[in-house]
């Protein structure tokens, strides 16, 4: 029964959708207080509709109910519970109820938390929000219904893939859609301005917290992602460039360059046309990403569907989105003017630099990601972008943005002096050296590219540390009044100090494991020693086993250091039943120093193993840094004037006190 | 600064990251497009060594060796009306077997043996790598779906 009931909540809530999507529009064009007034109401009934569908699908699953043919492809009786509940998305037609559901969670939240937005453009935000719904709830119930059933039921499910059985990948998509979804409030934002035709300060106060949040959950989702694939595929890479991977990078390059253009038209009044497309164009990437992923154009362990008619839908679907709002922003932008005037070198210069070469670097990125597509659809012919691609473009587009970072912070407020920040950063440029130098006389075995690589990474950690111990006046006011300040000061600045810190130690991370990583690829008789990264491998054999729906193969490895026993490595090669499928199960062990990293291969006769061992210097970092940043944008999300609200529009905008000091 | 001065120094910017990215571009797209060739086409076209591209087909029945340092792997990439021989230092998918599909990438060597740098399989039991599955079609050596 419960299958029906969600069947029938998902149906009221495109309902519901459609009148949401069009009264309170219609009511704010018209001046009409009681439409405008069924925006709050309706969004508050679509979300709790689409929670319940959600809630009967999960209950479907976890009560293996395997009538329900989503179920019976995707589950089985024999799984964990946690997969069970996991599997609900870890399918086509579940991941797209999850991206409908945290589209009405967001449209509820406004509803619930927008008590100071003013009431018409309230309306009309929710209004956008809900042609959104409108669209995906249709995708959903025409073309992929997670509710059909399956007569008779089968006796027991097919089984979830196993690569997806694992906590990493569990959460992953979760983590991804709500930063997904959650461009879509930037997006909503945007297009109600564009029908007001009014971009202000309080505008980009309002944006700005939605866009924070969901850029926290796109880097968490990403980084989950590429840690994923680092211990799960057994190849030792946590990024490929994979098409499916390139989907959610754009949306993330373009969402850091409208983070950053926001604090511009917030502080500055200034930049507006450029945010406002911005938001668009984000939102439209993240659309994009589903379409790539959803559709069944890439081949990889994401594309669920291949059903032609699926495709079609979400291509007509963004085709209407970007041309839609694309078309408004024409027809409105070029009467929204500019405010405040700035030199080149400024803050304001600097986020325009920022931005220009984080959208540039978005746009090779999707160059090279769809470029194979057109190409095979215009000519038949195929062809593969691969790795060497992306460095060559994004590489080098990405030196100076980094290189900016921490200088921006240094600049004031419209005029600005190079030279001063320079000076004002002495010891970090002192620490960018001095790491220089010291991989120069330590480390000069790796590609010399990667030294002056590794400084950059080095100039950005310090750069934000020293910028932050300004704040705080260290060491030239008393610990209490420093102590005071870091207490007292925006929080959006100190997010700014983590997050800028964070990409820093990211590329340290990335770096440092690809320039000075150790492989061997060998074939090693039980007792043999390898010596790998300056610790001595022992192979002590490889031993069947039984785990508890699979069955596999497990070597043993001693790790020692010096003589001292260091830690055991045992990577596993498995072999799942149901569905059936071979994973490998790579063993890590994270030291201070970096990862070893080990894969058992085949039997290759008399005991012996083919074996693959890495040592990855640093490569921890990646993750850590990722985590640091998300850390930032969370500290900048709790800054007073994100709780507080935004102040009424015009009037106080420019009054509050601590915008003085800002990111 | 006015602010046409200004406006022109952001245009200026902006067209030289254009510029500059777009020269990126350009040089990458042609030093690094790899191209899909089925063992067909790759017998038909004359394609110089150490050009790298993607080869696609079934692993030979039978075709597989190991060189004796072990962990050099030795099989045959067939659409069954054309073989190439293909030359592997590594370890294999999961997913490698005899008689399925398969997608290598690497370069020929002067003597005709496909060095492939990488080498992927299918990722379960329903899928085909979609190159593979196209051209064994064209081939007319398509039996359906694994479903």
């Amino acid at each position: 029964m419960t299958a029906e009931l969600g069947h029938y909540a998902l149906v009221l809530a495109l309902a519901v959708a459609l009148v949401q999507g069009l009264v309170p529009l219609y009511g704010a064009h018209r001046g009409e207080a009681g439409w405008i007034a069924l925006a709050r109401p309706a969004a508050a009934v679509q979300c709790l509709l689409i929670v319940v569908a959600f809630g009967a699908l999960t209950n479907a699953y976890v009560s293996s109910d395997f009538s329900v043919l989503n179920v019976a492809s995707n589950s089985h009786s024999a799984k964990p519970l946690l997969y069970k509940i996991t599997g609900v998305w870890g399918n086509h037609e579940g991941s797209l109820l999850l991206w409908v559901l945290i589209l009405a969670l967001f449209g509820g939240a406004v509803a619930l938390f927008g008590g100071n937005l003013p009431a018409p453009f309230r309306a009309r935000v929710l209004a956008v929000q809900a042609l959104i719904a409108v669209g995906f709830l249709s995708f959903v119930l025409f073309t992929s219904n997670p509710f059909a059933r399956l007569l008779p039921p089968p006796v027991d499910g097919r089984g979830l893939n196993p690569l997806l059985q694992d906590p990493g990948l569990a959460f992953h998509p979760p983590f991804l859609y709500l930063g997904y979804v959650g461009f879509s409030m930037a997006f909503s934002f945007a297009v109600a301005a564009l029908i007001e035709g009014r971009v202000d300060a309080a505008w980009a106060r309002w944006v700005r917290p939605w866009t924070l949040a969901a850029w926290c959950f796109l880097t968490v989702g990403i980084g989950l992602g590429s840690w994923w694939a680092y211990y799960e595929l057994g190849w030792g890479g946590w990024w490929f460039w994979d098409p499916v991977e390139n989907a959610s990078f754009m949306p993330w390059l373009a969402g850091t360059a409208l983070l950053h253009s926001s604090i511009v038209v917030e502080k500055r009044d200034s930049l507006k046309n450029w945010t406002v497309l911005l938001a668009i164009l984000t939102f439209s990437l993240s659309l994009l990403g589903t379409f790539l992923v959803r559709s069944g154009v890439l081949t990889s362990v994401h594309a669920f569907a291949t059903d032609p008619a699926r495709g079609s839908f979400i291509l007509a679907f963004l085709f209407v989105v970007v041309a839609g709002s694309l078309g408004l922003y024409a027809l409105r932008a070029p009467a929204m003017r500019g405010g405040g005037l700035f030199a080149p070198v400024s803050r304001e210069g600097a986020l325009v630099f920022n931005n220009l070469l984080l959208s540039t670097a978005c746009a090779t990125v999707f160059l090279g990601t769809l470029y194979p597509l057109f190409l095979d659809a215009l000519s038949g012919q195929k062809i593969t972008v691969g790795p060497p691609y992306f460095h060559a473009t994004f590489g080098p587009l990405m030196v100076p943005v980094l290189l900016a970072t921490a200088l921006g912070p240094m600049l004031p407020w419209k005029r600005g002096d190079l030279l001063g920040a320079l000076q004002r950063l002495k010891f970090a440029v002192a620490a960018t050296l001095a790491a220089l130098f010291l991989t120069l006389v330590l480390a000069h075995d790796g590609p010399w590219l990667a030294i002056p690589a590794l400084a950059i990474g080095v100039w950005m950690i310090a750069g934000a540390l020293e910028e932050a111990a300004q704040r705080l006046r260290l060491f030239r006011v008393p610990v209490a009044e420093s102590l005071r300040r870091l207490i007292r000061l925006p929080r959006a600045a100190w997010g700014a100090t983590f997050a800028h810190a964070g990409v820093g130690a990211v590329v340290i991370g990335i770096v440092a494991s690809s320039a000075w990583q150790e492989e061997k690829l060998v074939v090693m008789r039980p007792g043999e020693v390898l010596s790998v990264g300056g610790y001595e491998v022992t192979f002590d054999g490889a031993a069947e086993f039984q785990g508890p729906n699979y069955t596999g193969v497990r070597g043993a490895f001693r790790v020692s250091r010096d003589g001292r026993a260091v830690t055991a490595l045992q990577p596993e090669a498995r072999n799942y039943p149901n569905p059936p499928m071979a994973t490998t199960e790579a063993a890590i062990r994270t030291g201070w120093d970096g990862d070893l990293y080990a894969v058992i291969g085949d039997p290759t006769g008399d005991g012996a193993w083919s074996t693959r061992l890495y040592h990855k210097p640093l490569v921890h970092w990646i993750w850590f840094g990722s985590l640091v940043m998300v850390l930032g944008g969370l500290i900048s999300l709790s800054d007073r004037r994100h709780r507080v609200g935004a102040p009424a529009r015009r009037t106080t905008a420019d009054a509050v006190p601590a915008a003085a000091e800002g990111d | 600064m006015t602010r046409k001065q200004r406006r022109l120094s952001i245009v200026a910017g902006f067209m030289l990251t254009l510029g500059v990215a777009a020269a990126l571009v350009l040089t990458a797209f042609e030093e690094n497009i790899v191209f899909f060739y089925t063992p067909s086409q790759l017998a038909e076209k004359n394609i110089p060594p150490d050009r790298r591209l993607r080869l696609g087909g079934l692993v030979e029945e039978g075709s597989i060796g190991r060189e004796a340092d072990g962990v050099t792997i030795t099989f045959r990439v067939t659409d069954t009306v054309e073989a190439v021989p293909v030359r592997f230092r590594g370890l294999l998918p999961d997913l490698f077997r005899e008689g399925q599909g398969v997608v290598a990438e690497g370069s020929l060597s002067a003597e005709g043996i496909f060095v492939a740098t990488g080498v992927l399989a299918k990722h379960d039991e329903n899928y085909m790598p979609k190159e593979v599955a196209e051209a064994l079609k064209e081939a007319g050596q398509w039996k359906g779906d694994h479903e």
